[in-house]
């Protein structure tokens, strides 16, 4: 069995989890075994119909009243209390910040390895993985040892698909046997910000800007078409380094990954480090002063020219129609 | 209040806009890199440096690597930390099992030492590098430790006995969440949590002069191995030149109406 943690937040899915199903279920098939899903905390039960959906077998519903919210320890032992029964050969979830997390939790308490951002797997005598490394502009092939085999799986990589025949999967009430100490760490208190802003990680069209805009001031011309265009606003690291934007809204290897549908760089030279962020676009439309600038080799549709002339001019023509 | 803080960094290449390989595939050509440490690391030790300008105490940084590592060791004790220990390898990626183990032995061995246990281990969230995400984890679980990965944010919020109570925060989309753990702990940190100093000249000649403590950890393969890299296929892309100036304004509006971003 191929066994999938699935992140949710009260019963809306992470849409990377859906990458990692597709991914598991392509791995079950090819090793001609179930895949099983592990769906844990409240509001899991919206989830049921969209399991099917991605031919998911077997769910493992773990319930328990201190479930409700995250606890990267208490979701840890949840799945490994689950090895007896599932009998995985394969432990999967999204290379996200909590998929990550849970699973080296899982890894150290099972004192088994782990392989975080995997894209590819050759499930032979070794087994072999191919993962990410600096955000995915470099490759790893390695082996990888241990019963159940744990990985992660690399955003952005495989396109969600859901199976050509939704299945029935049996749904499998777990109570798990967690202690205080397993709530260690976790969720003590939230914080609301800006809750209208469209978010970066999910905006369909994203404008960035780099060390071209050459203040904190010159974004304006970014929001004000961002605005018009109902996306978000990001910039390079250089940005963020600068104190131009607040790090939250840096796009790249040490910042968010963004998949847009469109993606318009302005004033960007495309450092590694960046367009591993923007792997996920669909489209990239460069406005650059310099034809030459890395990062049209990377983009759909480039425009040379001074952003300062070309986004007032846009937006100008935007407004007035 | 006196913090007793470790922190942890990783010497790596500082990448340009290509990666070229060595001709057996197994490491990056670094012939003509400069070499920096993690973007999240150089954070992780700002943030140790500041909680000790804040409420005293002092900030020993660590690092597994190859001699030459010193350098990053000196240029963390250029921004105001005060101890280094370099566990000396022969320069090969330890995987993230072994790293873990020679991390352990040398805090326990230090702690032992002290007499005392670190108050506060950081780390940064993930090596740019190898990109493992997990060591700090793997840390805290063998040491019986809480750890809070992937924050942007850490206030001291008191003593309790002998324990210093934490509040680390983690960035969502729209918001944080608050983490609050007592020490002895374990924190990965992330870009953003602060903006790192340019070390001050007399920190760096001070840096210059400090001993750095130097052991040889026995390396023990953890499962998962290398085999070799890989520089990914790029898809050769042939960017549509829409214009130049504000002459491929009608260009860019045909492409926004296209993907019904305006109305046409």
């Amino acid at each position: 069995m191929i066994l999938g943690i699935i992140e949710h937040d009260r019963g809306r899915i992470n849409k990377l989890s859906l990458e990692m199903m597709t991914f598991g279920r392509r791995l079950a098939a090819e090793r001609e075994t179930g895949f099983g899903a592990v769906l844990i905390g409240a509001g899991a039960e919206a989830l049921v119909e969209l399991m099917a959906d991605y031919g998911v077998s077997q769910i493992y519903h773990v319930q328990h009243p201190r479930l409700d919210d995250y606890a990267p320890e208490a979701w840890a032992q949840s799945v490994l209390g689950l090895f007896p029964t599932a009998g995985p050969d394969v432990v999967l979830a999204a290379g996200t910040d909590r998929g990550q997390e849970v699973m080296a939790h899982v890894a150290t308490r099972a004192n088994l390895p782990l392989a975080a951002n995997c894209l590819a797997v050759h499930a032979g005598e070794p087994f072999q993985v191919t993962r990410q490394r600096w955000g995915g502009s470099l490759l790893e092939e390695a082996t990888l040892s241990g019963s159940p085999r744990l990985m992660t799986v690399a955003p952005f990589v495989i396109a969600a698909e859901e199976a050509t025949m939704p299945t029935e999967p049996d749904i499998i009430p777990i109570m798990p046997e967690i202690t205080d100490r397993d709530f260690r760490v976790r969720i003590t208190g939230r914080v609301k910000t800006d809750s209208d802003k469209i978010s970066l990680a999910d905006a369909r069209i994203v404008i960035g800007g780099g060390r071209g805009v050459g203040s904190s001031e010159g974004f304006a011309i970014l929001e004000k078409l961002a605005g018009l265009l109902g996306g978000a606003v990001g910039g390079s690291r250089v940005v963020t380094n600068k104190g131009w934007r607040s790090h939250a809204d840096q796009i790249g290897q040490t910042g968010t990954r963004i998949a847009p549908d469109l993606y318009i760089a302005c004033g960007i030279s495309g450092a590694i480090q960046h367009m591993v962020g923007c792997k996920g676009a669909q489209r990239i439309m460069a406005i650059n002063l310099d034809p030459e600038a890395p990062i049209i080799g990377k983009a759909d549709y480039l425009v040379v020219g001074d952003l300062h002339e070309v986004l007032p001019a846009l937006v100008e023509e935007i407004e007035s129609l | 209040m006196s913090l007793n803080i470790l922190v942890c960094v990783k010497r790596v290449p500082a990448t340009g806009a290509k990666i070229t390989l060595t001709a057996d595939e197994q490491e990056i050509d670094t012939r003509h890199l400069a070499f920096t440490v993690s973007p999240h690391e150089e954070c992780a030790v700002e943030e140790a440096v500041r909680l000790v300008e804040k409420h005293g105490g002092s900030a020993t940084v660590l690092t597994l690597g190859p001699e030459e590592a010193t350098q990053q060791l000196r240029d963390a004790l250029a921004m105001g930390v005060e101890h280094a220990l370099l566990l000396e390898t022969d320069g090969a990626d330890w995987d993230p099992q072994a790293t873990t183990e020679a991390i352990v032995d040398a805090i326990r061995e230090a702690e032992e030492k002290a007499g005392q246990p670190f108050d506060l281990l950081l780390f940064g969230n993930e090596a740019a590098d190898t990109g493992g995400y997990q060591v700090p984890i793997r840390v805290s679980h063998t040491l019986d430790r809480p750890c809070v990965t992937g924050i942007k944010g850490l206030e001291i919020d008191g003593e309790a006995g002998d324990r210093i109570t934490a509040t680390a925060r983690r960035e969502t989309t729209g918001g944080w969440e608050l983490y609050a753990v007592s020490t002895p702990a374990v924190f990965s940190v992330k870009e953003g949590i602060n903006l790192p100093r340019y070390p001050p000249l007399r920190g760096k000649l001070r840096a210059k002069k400090k001993p750095i403590q130097q052991t040889s950890p026995a390396y023990t393969a953890g499962g998962l191995q290398k085999i070799r890299l890989r520089v990914p296929e790029e898809q050769a892309q042939q960017a549509q030149h829409l214009g130049s100036g504000v002459a491929a304004v009608p260009n860019i509006l045909a492409v926004l109406k296209e993907m019904e971003f305006v109305e046409s």
